[in-house]
């Protein structure tokens, strides 16, 4: 740090914010706290957490798939005990459910939005918190009904909801029509709508705090893409939320008080009839999809912000194309709200509109392509150093291209007719959310943990964890796309019912022991995230000599987040910049007014 | 000697970006050979939807491959271990924002709409001929309606079948009437490159040729219960004279069925 000039802020001045004359409470520090950085981490447990949950359940999935119907160990006696451990059908569709619930509503979108949005926003933008904390504390607390509504659901009679994440009427809608129809489902729908009020007052407060309170000189094209990408989510999510809420709301009132909004007249299910009828089942797909489309961006556009960040930081390099990038964010907003039909070609839905949809998905491929680009014109001509973090990023970029380009195979509405709800979709989704999403927040993990906790995590370990996830991660989601050319449907409790699904039996066991390993190398992260909080080597204020503001904070940063006013002098990326010695020129260093020759372009 | 080699090896981590476009492609081609490949087409149409999955393969196979390989080129050169030139201080190019914007551009366009006739042909012209069966869709089987001699559905001929066997005559259009009687399934035949969710209270039309006889499968593709997993079908195609024996087969067989109870 004695190399910086402009630095003259010492560790201990970090200390001051805390000088109020009293201590605060534990209970007020800890668990009820206003403070952004804490509520980012009760979210960044709590997902992972969460995290642990959903994989079980798709382990559940895994074995189920590989040797149906025998006793399952372990797991096997919590969800099939009566069984003997086997896992019955019902029982399957109910792990299908809960595993997308899981890791949709109580991971990827929480950890995205609710740990990095929360933890980066406020020091990254160089204000002392969000605009409204309280609300902000709010937006945690309210996840917790519905963490808690969502855990009891396993416990209630027919056990947890069993109508898919997409919760498609007739199945959702009457109570006999599966054993996951009855308290389970209302229980689901309770716990959505609790996401969904949570996610919401996360998007009003990130939208207001990125407006308003920005630090002197921090332009809107100064900001880092990582804010980018939760400010457009933010957007999003303000837009497109109120309609599922309202959905699921319509679909409370048909189970518990006999409206009709998702049923036909005459709508059964095992001889019993549903109470009204009037109502059409494709209502409720147009009206999920409106909001869960939209959410697929929510669930990967700060994933991208975020690699942006990493990718030019240990490419030493300036992120290429700025701009283009920021506007590819924007016309994936714009387009994401009249793409969702491409969910619905063979749903029924009037095939004209198909046409409509099938164009619109195609153009939004393009902005996704526009990203991938730049990302490799980032890491052109630069010096890769490959952390850990870099490691998780560049192999986001390297998984997105398979994910994006596997999109375009469904949007193609007559190959979707064969594809669709095969396993084919399910490759692609995996692409995009897991080696995809996850990856980039494994990296995030792994580079903001030492802002977090002041401490740095142990890169060797973290090589070996980053090296065992991405081949385990391959193994088992790569195959999938051949299962699905051939017509292997998703879903299924025992595929091999079908003769012709037969011979897919032991490429599935492959799968499967690679997922169980996959689950397992997770170990390494875990003991070496909870062991460097405590032992890892102290990191300082910028151990990565990054630009972006956040690394002028103290390491962790105090209440009130940072010891000197921040004055913004420019952009995140200008790494090796000519003006300056170092290979980095923070945004808050003041010109050094060095004679640069004119910049390429 | 030993030390320009290692200079000029690629490191660890680039050789494993490396991997996955390999990778990738070896899958597939090992797919091929362990047949686990599109399942036998014996439909019209099915021609051309396989002909447009092999064009987007192919399309996007060289798209992954240029871009991986791209990737792991860029990961490699510039490993800050051996590349001891300055950083390209360079914040984007115009130009190259243009090209690779517009040559995507037209090329997802193109795509979209070199789809659109198949899409049109598959589900928007139906025939203009008597319906051959009804297909309904209940937890957990698919039942089976045909009109009978008088061509007309709802009538006393009907032959009503609840054994999940469906009769087909190749060679020549079909026309089916698709509807469910509870929740929703989808009516998924991939021998025949068709799939249909069925909606209760919603009749639709699905039609195709198919070009020869045997025996598949037919799928429920569209999470329907616990059961799901077993609302298995088949359908049986064959020329339209063995078809319209089998036909007064199952109705004789049904008039029996009628005495049978009436006594």
């Amino acid at each position: 740090m004695s190399t910086v000039p402009y630095d003259h802020h010492h560790e201990a001045a970090g200390h001051a914010a805390h000088g109020h004359g009293h201590a605060p409470s534990f209970l007020k520090t800890y668990v009820f706290s206003l403070d952004h950085k804490i509520i980012g981490l009760q979210f960044l447990f709590s997902t992972l957490i969460w995290f642990v949950v959903g994989g079980m359940l798709a382990l559940g999935v895994r074995w189920q798939l590989a040797w149906p119907w025998s006793p399952m160990p372990i797991l096997g006696n919590l969800v099939g005990h009566a069984e003997g451990g086997q896992i019955p059908p019902e029982t399957y569709t109910m792990l299908v459910t809960m595993h997308a619930t899981v890791m949709i509503f109580f991971v990827i979108i929480p950890v995205l939005a609710g740990a990095f949005g929360n933890f980066l926003i406020p020091l990254m933008i160089g204000a002392d918190d969000m605009a409204f904390p309280t609300l902000n504390m709010l937006s945690y607390w309210f996840m917790w009904p519905a963490f808690i509504v969502i855990g009891a659901s396993f416990f209630v009679e027919g056990g947890a909801a069993q109508s898919g994440w997409t919760s498609y009427p007739p199945l959702s809608a009457l109570f006999t029509a599966a054993p996951g129809s009855g308290t389970g489902q209302t229980l689901w729908l309770i716990g959505v709508t609790f996401v969904g009020v949570s996610s919401m007052m996360g998007s009003v407060n990130y939208m207001t705090t990125i407006i308003q309170m920005r630090a002197p000189g921090m332009t809107m094209f100064r900001l880092p893409m990582t804010i980018w990408g939760m400010f457009i989510t933010a957007t999003l999510q303000a837009f497109a939320l109120p309609v599922l809420t309202a959905a699921g709301f319509m679909q409370v009132t048909d189970r518990l008080l006999g409206t009709g909004f998702f049923l036909s007249d005459g709508a059964t299910a095992n001889n019993a009839l549903a109470q009204a009828g009037g109502g059409q089942p494709l209502l409720w797909q147009h009206l999920f999809w409106f909001y869960s489309h939209p959410a697929v961006y929510i669930m990967i556009l700060p994933a991208m912000g975020m690699v942006s960040d990493i990718l030019s930081c240990f490419s030493r390099k300036p992120l290429f194309g700025y701009k283009p990038m920021v506007y590819s964010i924007g016309g994936i907003a714009g387009l994401g709200f009249i793409v969702w039909g491409h969910h619905m070609f063979v749903s029924g839905m009037n095939p004209a509109l198909g046409l409509t949809f099938m164009v619109s998905t195609m153009m939004i491929a393009l902005p996704s392509a526009i990203k991938t680009f730049n990302w490799l014109g980032t890491m052109w001509g630069g010096k890769i150093q490959f952390t850990t973090p870099m490691l998780f990023s560049i192999a986001f970029v390297s998984m997105f291209i398979i994910g994006g380009l596997s999109g375009i195979f469904m949007a193609a509405t007559p190959v979707d007719i064969f594809i669709h709800d095969t396993y084919y979709i399910v490759a692609h989704f995996h692409y995009v959310l897991f080696t995809g999403t996850a990856m980039a927040v494994l990296g995030a993990i792994y580079f903001w943990f030492p802002k977090m906790f002041g401490r740095m995590m142990n890169d060797q370990w973290g090589k070996i964890h980053f090296l065992l996830t991405f081949i385990l991660m391959n193994c088992v989601f790569f195959p999938m796309h051949i299962l699905g050319m051939r017509g292997f449907p998703r879903r299924l409790a025992d595929p091999y019912h079908y003769d012709t699904f037969r011979d897919l039996m032991p490429l599935n066991q492959f799968m499967s022991w690679c997922a169980f390993l996959l689950v397992g190398v997770q170990i390494i992260f875990v003991i070496n995230f909870f062991w460097s909080i405590f032992f890892g080597p102290r990191a300082g204020r910028n151990p990565w000599h990054a630009n972006g503001l956040e690394w002028q904070a103290p390491s962790p940063p105090g209440h009130g987040n940072f010891d000197f006013q921040p004055v913004i002098y420019r952009g995140p990326y200008e790494y090796g910049s000519p003006e300056v010695d170092v290979d980095y020129y923070p945004q808050t260093q003041p010109p050094t007014g060095r004679e640069v020759p004119a910049a390429k372009h | 000697m030993i030390k320009r080699f290692l200079r000029w090896m690629p490191s660890f981590w680039a050789l494993l970006f490396l991997a996955v476009p390999v990778m990738g492609v070896a899958t597939f081609v090992l797919a091929d050979h362990y047949n686990i490949w599109l399942p036998r087409d014996v439909s019209e149409h099915g021609r051309t939807i396989d002909q447009l999955f092999f064009f987007i393969l192919y399309l996007t196979g060289i798209v992954f491959i240029v871009t991986e390989v791209v990737l792991f080129y860029f990961a490699w050169k510039y490993d800050a271990k051996h590349n001891s030139k300055p950083v390209e201080f360079s914040h984007g190019s115009h130009s190259l924002e243009v090209v690779w914007t517009i040559l995507p551009a037209v090329t997802l366009l193109f795509i979209a709409i070199y789809q659109m006739d198949a899409w049109a042909a598959a589900k928007m012209r139906p025939p203009e001929i008597p319906f051959t069966c009804e297909v309904t869709g209940r937890q957990f089987n698919w039942d089976f309606r045909y009109p009978g001699p008088d061509n007309v559905l709802y009538t006393p001929d009907d032959i009503v079948r609840t054994d999940g066997n469906l009769y087909l005559p190749y060679g020549e259009e079909v026309l089916l009437k698709i509807t469910s009687a509870d929740v929703l399934h989808s009516f998924f035949l991939p021998n025949l490159r068709l799939k249909q969710d069925v909606i209760p209270g919603m009749d639709q039309k699905m039609w195709f040729r198919a070009t020869d006889g045997g025996s598949f499968d037919i799928v429920c593709a569209e999470l329907c219960g616990w059961g799901h997993y077993k609302m298995k079908g088949r359908i049986h195609l064959l020329k339209p004279e063995q078809f319209a024996a089998k036909l007064e087969e199952l109705r004789q067989e049904q008039n029996t069925m009628r005495v049978a109870e009436a006594k």
